[in-house]
């Protein structure tokens, strides 16, 4: 996996809630073995009109989004199925980091992103991003405003920067052990590979009942 | 000692190792893989020159890509390509598989259980997030990522943060003509399609103590529409009896059955745990549910009407307009003049013997409306045999419904089985997103009754009048 340290680009802009893996990649897109090639199919039911044509009035084919390379989007990100062939699609399509909004919503919160999903991206290197629906709003506002905007993203520091004549920025969390891994591109499996020996001595007093 | 609920004891008893990020790396019993999910990780596996850790603990099927019409040639060849992949790849792992010619096959979820694999206080996972299914047993259960699945067969654990705990007590008796699926859509309609996300819901209550094993599945299947990756349900002596039954090869027999039992009585809840949210439903006065719009939280009593874009509290106005573009409907229709043109009743929500002796008891004598093409579609091969064997067959073919071989079919249209653009389906899954049952299909999810019910009538009825 790629490692994730700073990114620079523009952004795009989905603003819708619940978008789930559905659209981000239709399944007709699942039948293929390998872990590549998915750029095409991401949100292709939105994308492509029914002779496969781009539709113009989806965002991502608007052309001040035609370069962008962050997603910003709705509340509850990536709901629905478990396919982390949703996470490639982005990546490949050629997004580093997706930002959504937390909303309070009849006394409930709702994240960002559905817990799979973000686990998923976690992954691969795709960086995703919670902030306040405030936030998100003023960052809709500043790339609606000035749509060329470069912004970077700065894992190490935890920021989004707007490279405007007088920067804005915003700090954002994120758990240590997700910043860790995306920071060094860590393979999961080979960190829990060193634990082998634990591994084999649970097995021994452990009951799976098979 | 603390207090703990059913979720913690399980959660426990498989701690390998507490991890400095504050991350638990748990042991995974129970493997499911199907043909969607799984090439990409044994890839990853022969690329880094790893093999599988277990392969005994690892279970493989062929689901979601299979025609339930015709099995025997399968022509999309892209899709052959990811079962005769599976198909390799277990050969060459030493994974027992259940394929296209076992008298096992069926829905992931549906074998599962069926061959004994579920067992109460493991932990199940499987990619595909439907999972939480297995959470009836009393077991820890969740969908995967392609990564994490590569990591399973690799390693046998996962690395994982620990949940919350929301207790969802259903209080009362069930009314008639209301069952298992119309509980979890009223859950959902009440906590959002986000309500349990971080999240393992636990079910409980009057409600849910006098459903069968079958009924409970139906509601953990959902707790991933409600935003929990799982949902768990204490095993009692029902489940007891469930695993008892013939033919579950993987379940524990006499001697070790009986020193299961003992180990699972006491998974239950303690009394005094305490959990992180809950949220009490009375059942007395509920509905047969129905969706409307394009998230499972858009749902209403069957004899509600389509509701205005600023009366839906749980929705943007913007996203009910889409949804009510998307579905085709005005507000202030009944919903029981919506009229439908396909119905589907199958998927690992609604597909297991009681879901079609329910759907049968409706369709017993009539005839599907001349303007609905209905399937019913089996979970799995031996559910089919069983329904053969009670005639239930005949029932559907006879009132004019399709009897297909078992597989995920309509529920997903990654199959020949899908809706056409502007469709209106009567549908026993799961997921009423846009385009889930084909590119323009809209869905609406229903229980098994109510879909028949629907098949015949041609349009949507409050079941509770037929029965
Ligand atoms: S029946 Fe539907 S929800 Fe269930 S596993 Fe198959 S595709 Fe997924």
């Amino acid at each position: 996996m790629k490692a994730f340290t700073k990114h620079t680009g523009t952004l795009a802009i989905i603003n819708r809630e619940n978008i789930d893996t559905d659209q981000i990649i239709s399944k007709e897109h699942l039948k293929s073995i390998k872990k590549t090639g998915y750029e095409k199919a991401l949100f292709s039911d939105w994308r492509y009109d029914d002779e496969g044509k781009p539709n113009p009035s989806f965002e991502l084919n608007w052309p001040q989004y035609a370069k962008a390379t962050i997603l910003v989007t709705g509340n509850n990100f990536g709901c629905g199925s478990s396919r982390e062939h949703a996470v490639w699609a982005i990546i490949q399509y050629g997004f580093a980091a997706v930002i959504a909004p937390r909303i309070e919503r009849n006394g409930n919160t709702i994240p960002g992103f559905a817990d799979i999903f973000k686990n998923n991206s976690s992954k691969n290197g795709l960086l995703t991003i919670e902030l306040s629906q405030e936030e998100v709003n003023r960052i809709i506002q500043i790339a609606t405003h000035k749509q060329d905007v470069q912004v970077t993203i700065d894992l190490t520091q935890q920021s989004i920067t707007f490279n405007t004549e007088k920067p804005q920025s915003f700090s954002f969390k994120i758990d240590a052990s997700t910043k860790n891994k995306l920071l060094e591109g860590l393979d999961d499996i080979g960190r829990t590979e060193k634990f082998a020996d634990t591994i084999t001595t649970f097995e021994t007093k452990h009951n799976t009942y098979l | 000692m603390t207090a703990k609920t059913i979720f913690e004891k399980v959660w426990g008893n498989h701690v390998v190792q507490a991890l400095p990020d504050g991350n638990t790396l748990l042991y995974i019993d129970r493997h499911l893989i199907h043909e969607v999910t799984s090439p990409q990780a044994f890839e990853g596996l022969r690329l880094a020159n790893r093999k599988v850790r277990k392969p005994t603990l690892t279970f493989a099927t062929m689901d979601h890509n299979v025609p339930t019409d015709n099995r025997t040639s399968i022509k999309d060849l892209i899709a052959k390509t990811q079962i005769e992949t599976l198909e390799k790849n277990c050969k060459e792992f030493g994974i027992i598989l259940y394929g296209l010619d076992s008298d096992k096959q069926g829905i992931v979820h549906v074998i599962g259980p069926e061959l004994g694999i579920t067992l109460p206080g493991t932990t199940v996972v499987c990619g595909d997030s439907h999972t939480s299914t297995h959470g009836a047993f009393g077991a820890l259960a969740f969908g995967i990522g392609t990564s994490e699945v590569e990591h399973v067969l690799a390693t046998q654990c996962l690395v994982q943060k620990k949940p919350k705990t929301f207790l969802v007590c259903f209080d009362g008796n069930l009314p008639k003509g209301v069952t298992a699926k119309d509980l979890i859509l009223k859950l959902i309609g009440e906590i959002g399609t986000a309500g349990g996300t971080g999240c393992v819901l636990e079910y409980a209550g009057s409600a849910i103590s006098s459903l069968s094993m079958e009924a409970r599945m139906t509601i953990c299947n959902m707790s991933i529409e409600a935003g929990a990756r799982a949902g768990m349900i204490a095993p009692d002596d029902t489940t007891f009896q469930y695993i008892a039954s013939n033919n579950r090869p993987f379940a524990p027999k006499d001697k070790k059955l009986e020193k299961a039992i003992s180990d699972w009585r006491i998974l239950k809840t303690d009394e005094k745990a305490s959990y992180d949210r809950q949220i009490t439903i009375d059942v007395h006065n509920m509905e047969p549910q129905i969706t409307w719009g394009t998230n499972p939280g858009m749902v209403l009593g069957i004899n509600g009407v389509i509701p205005k874009p600023e009366e839906v509290r749980s929705a943007t106005k913007a996203d009910v307009e889409s949804a009510l573009k998307y579905m085709g409907l005005t507000p202030g229709t009944k919903l029981t003049d919506l009229t439908v043109d396909v119905v589907f009743i199958g998927s690992c929500t609604n597909s297991r013997i009681e879901d079609l002796r329910a759907a049968a008891q409706i369709f017993k004598g009539k005839k599907v409306s001349p303007k609905v093409v209905a399937l019913v579609v089996p979970g799995s091969e031996t559910v089919k045999k069983q329904a053969e064997a009670e005639g239930l067959h005949k029932i559907f073919t006879a009132a004019g419904a399709e009897w297909r071989n078992s597989g995920c079919s309509m529920c997903l249209a990654m199959n020949p089985d899908k809706l056409k653009s502007g469709e209106r389906c009567a549908s026993t899954s799961n997921r009423n997103f846009e385009g889930r049952q084909g590119k323009g299909g809209r869905t609406h999810l229903v229980s098994p009754q109510m879909a028949a019910a629907a098949a015949i009538a041609g349009h949507f009825v409050d079941v509770r009048s037929w029965l």
